[in-house]
């Protein structure tokens, strides 16, 4: 019998109950909530006269509705106050943990779970939000889901799933200077597409994602949904096991010795059998930008907007001729030639310690060019912002023209105020550029906080290999 | 959850790949508390040329006559045919709450997004997959065919067009079974109980800093 994969490990091990057809009640260790996909599943849950099933084991926090200027007067929008409070009242009424708009652990629900060690190896991690593939970077199996799963986790601590298929995604060699963890998948998604992960879930391996610091390696699997693929995942290691020594939610003593020994049998068998591989060469890849309304539409900055023209199949030409109108780019165009108008580092893809330092790395000493309206630095969490600040990092961004904000999702959705306008054009280290994504009518470009940085100096992409 | 078994309906036809859930339902509407109420919002970025916000009254604003879903001959329409990976991006589930909304009960795509498809099915909201060349192929007739309506028939698993042509899809045995007897998932778990505690007692042994 053929070994199994780190996928099979993690599901064999939280099947609760198995169907004829394959359909699986699947054990959920962590549930994270978050204020836009649960006020519904929490009123369904009050209408059945239901209590959650294990309180324990949820961990809430207000992200993508917060202000991230002063919040000492608190929400304007009355809408988004609304929603915020309802989470409040509902974790209040329930019992469930919540790191408020007011509390220094709050930030983004993924930058949040492991940064408290709330998500750990081996577990089951689901939360109301795609993204939550990020949690995979540590071993774990982690994916979005909609309100009615949120409702059914609360209720149940359970979820009726089917297994996905196996998908390997390997990148091997030593990762060039100046490229990161964000090119790593933006060149992946540019090679396998938007759905090329469909019905899988990926594992990222390889030397060259052995390499990555875990927070690279949250940024790899946080972007896996662009990838089509639920779940993205990465074997464990020292360095993850490392990670989470004395997190608050972490065990300690005894009980994290076993632990220990048990994450460390998280990877997959060497004979393991997967449906569909990939391989990627690490020495190929350069910094990226998109330059489309999908992920998949992304080039190297020494590249230039494609031609639709040279797009053989119908349906992607067209696709290319929304997008290239949407963003008012000409073919041809060489994409160090794009102007921006903001500049936003923040979002669950890139907004942790080792991303503002990448940042704050190249923005030293520089100034913000004058055409750029906004440049926005956002910290996934009250503590990465403490950390930055200890740094002196919000300094450097500061003395630069940077705005220096409070932790949240901000503009990478711009569901509180951080937007842009109409056709305003802007590099963002977040993870989706589709049509209105910052804003209705708003363009974006994805690229990674160094890139993000330096196009904030030049006022147009630049190539940061160029600057080191 | 809505039971669904059979339709006959009015095709809309939204020609493009990768239509992602902000453009479904974008993000300003997700500030509802509520499950309803986002019909009037769907497609809202292509559907009205000014923008909108919650709590417009939506019946004011200014049309986009040439959005697809605002032509006078797709009035009415129930069935939604689309292009590859619809409903990529988001994990929302006003995406398949807005379509239901605005009176969708079926979509046809080649593919979808997982936690899209997923999603709907939780909400009645039947996503049949067929395959590209066949879609492309029921594009081209319902534009050239005004009223084209088309018969699905989930026990069958079929989607039968005005000529008579018919598609067989696949669906899964256990989604299937829910929808045409309009089960709820939590109900189902709910008979299954005694296997959680039992899961959860021996999990507690293996690895108790789970808990
Ligand atoms: S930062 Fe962006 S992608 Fe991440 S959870 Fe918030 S809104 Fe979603």
């Amino acid at each position: 019998m053929a070994g199994k994969t780190l996928y099979d490990k993690l599901w064999d091990a939280h099947v609760v109950r198995q169907h004829e057809d394959g359909t699986c009640l699947l054990y959920i260790d962590r549930h994270l909530v978050h204020e836009v996909t649960s006020p519904q599943a929490f009123e369904a849950l009050r209408l059945a006269g239901r209590r959650p099933w294990r309180v324990a084991a949820n961990l809430a926090t207000a992200d993508h509705n917060v202000p991230t200027t002063d919040r000492g007067r608190g929400i304007a929008d009355p809408v988004s106050r609304l929603q915020v409070e309802t989470l409040d009242r509902n974790c209040a009424d329930f019992g469930i943990t919540e790191f408020g708009m007011n509390d220094p652990r709050q930030g983004i629900v993924h930058v949040i779970g492991p940064e408290q060690g709330a998500t750990l190896p081996g577990m089951t991690v689901v939360c109301g939000d795609s993204h939550t593939s990020t949690h995979g970077a540590f071993g774990a199996l982690a994916f979005g889901i909609g309100t009615s799963e949120v409702e059914h986790a609360l209720a149940t601590q359970c979820l009726i799933q089917k297994k996905s298929k196996n998908m390997r995604v390997r990148v091997d060699g030593a990762i060039p200077p100046g490229v990161t963890a964000k090119d790593i998948v933006l060149a992946i998604i540019g090679r396998i597409g938007t759905a090329g992960g469909t019905g899988h879930a990926i594992e990222f391996a390889g030397t060259a994602i052995e390499q990555l610091s875990v927070e690279g390696r949250m940024t790899v699997c946080n972007m896996a949904i662009e990838a089509g693929a639920r779940a993205g995942m990465i074997a464990v290691d020292a360095k993850t096991i490392e990670y989470f020594r004395g997190r608050p939610y972490a065990p300690r003593g005894e009980l994290w010795d076993h632990a220990a020994k048990a994450w460390r049998e998280l990877k997959s068998d060497p004979d393991a059998k997967f449906d569909k591989e990939v391989a990627l060469n690490a020495a190929d890849i350069k910094p990226q930008v998109t330059w489309g309304t999908s992920p998949e539409m992304v080039v190297p900055v020494g590249g230039a907007v494609p031609d639709p023209i040279k797009e053989p199949d119908v349906v992607k030409r067209a696709g290319m001729q929304q997008a290239l109108k949407y963003m008012d780019l000409r073919p041809g165009t060489p994409m160090r030639e794009i102007y921006l108008d903001k500049i936003f580092i923040g979002s669950c893809t890139n907004a942790r310690i080792e991303d503002l330092r990448a940042a704050a790395a190249v923005v030293r000493g520089k100034k913000v060019a004058r055409n750029i309206r906004l440049a926005l630095v956002v910290p996934g969490s009250g503590l990465v912002k403490q950390q930055a600040e200890n740094e002196g990092l919000d300094r450097v961004f500061k003395d630069a023209g940077f705005e220096w904000r409070e932790p949240g999702c901000s503009m990478c959705l711009a569901m509180n105020a951080d937007r842009l306008a109409p056709g305003e054009r802007c590099a963002s280290t977040s993870n989706r550029n589709f049509e209105g994504r910052q804003g209705a009518g708003g363009r974006t470009h994805l690229v990674s906080p160094a890139m993000a940085a330096a196009a904030a100096i030049a006022g147009h992409f630049v190539d940061v290999r160029e600057l080191y | 959850m809505k039971i669904f078994d059979k339709l006959n309906g009015l095709v809309a036809p939204l020609d493009r790949a990768n239509v992602d859930t902000d453009a479904i339902i974008p993000k300003q509407y997700l500030k509802s508390i509520k499950r309803t109420g986002f019909g009037p919002n769907l497609f809202d970025d292509w559907r009205y040329l000014d923008p909108g916000e919650p709590g417009m009254d939506h019946g004011r604003r200014r049309i986009n006559p040439d959005f697809v879903l605002n032509q006078p001959r797709y009035q009415g329409a129930r069935i939604l045919l689309a292009r590859d990976n619809f409903g990529c991006g988001s994990s929302r589930e006003h995406a398949p709450w807005a379509l239901m909304d605005y009176g969708f009960r079926v979509i046809i795509a080649p593919s979808y997004a997982d936690i899209f498809y997923n999603n709907s099915f939780k909400n009645g909201l039947l996503p049949i997959v067929i395959e590209r060349d066949a879609v492309g192929r029921l594009f081209q007739e319902c534009a050239a065919t005004p009223g084209y309506g088309l018969t699905v028939d989930l026990a069958a698993q079929t989607v039968t067009t005005p000529s008579g042509m018919v598609f067989r899809f696949e669906i899964d045995a256990f989604r299937k079974h829910c929808l045409l007897n309009g089960l709820d998932d939590i109900g189902l778990t709910f008979q299954h109980l005694d296997e959680i505690r039992a899961y959860e007692a021996r999990r507690k042994k293996e690895a108790p800093w789970l808990f």
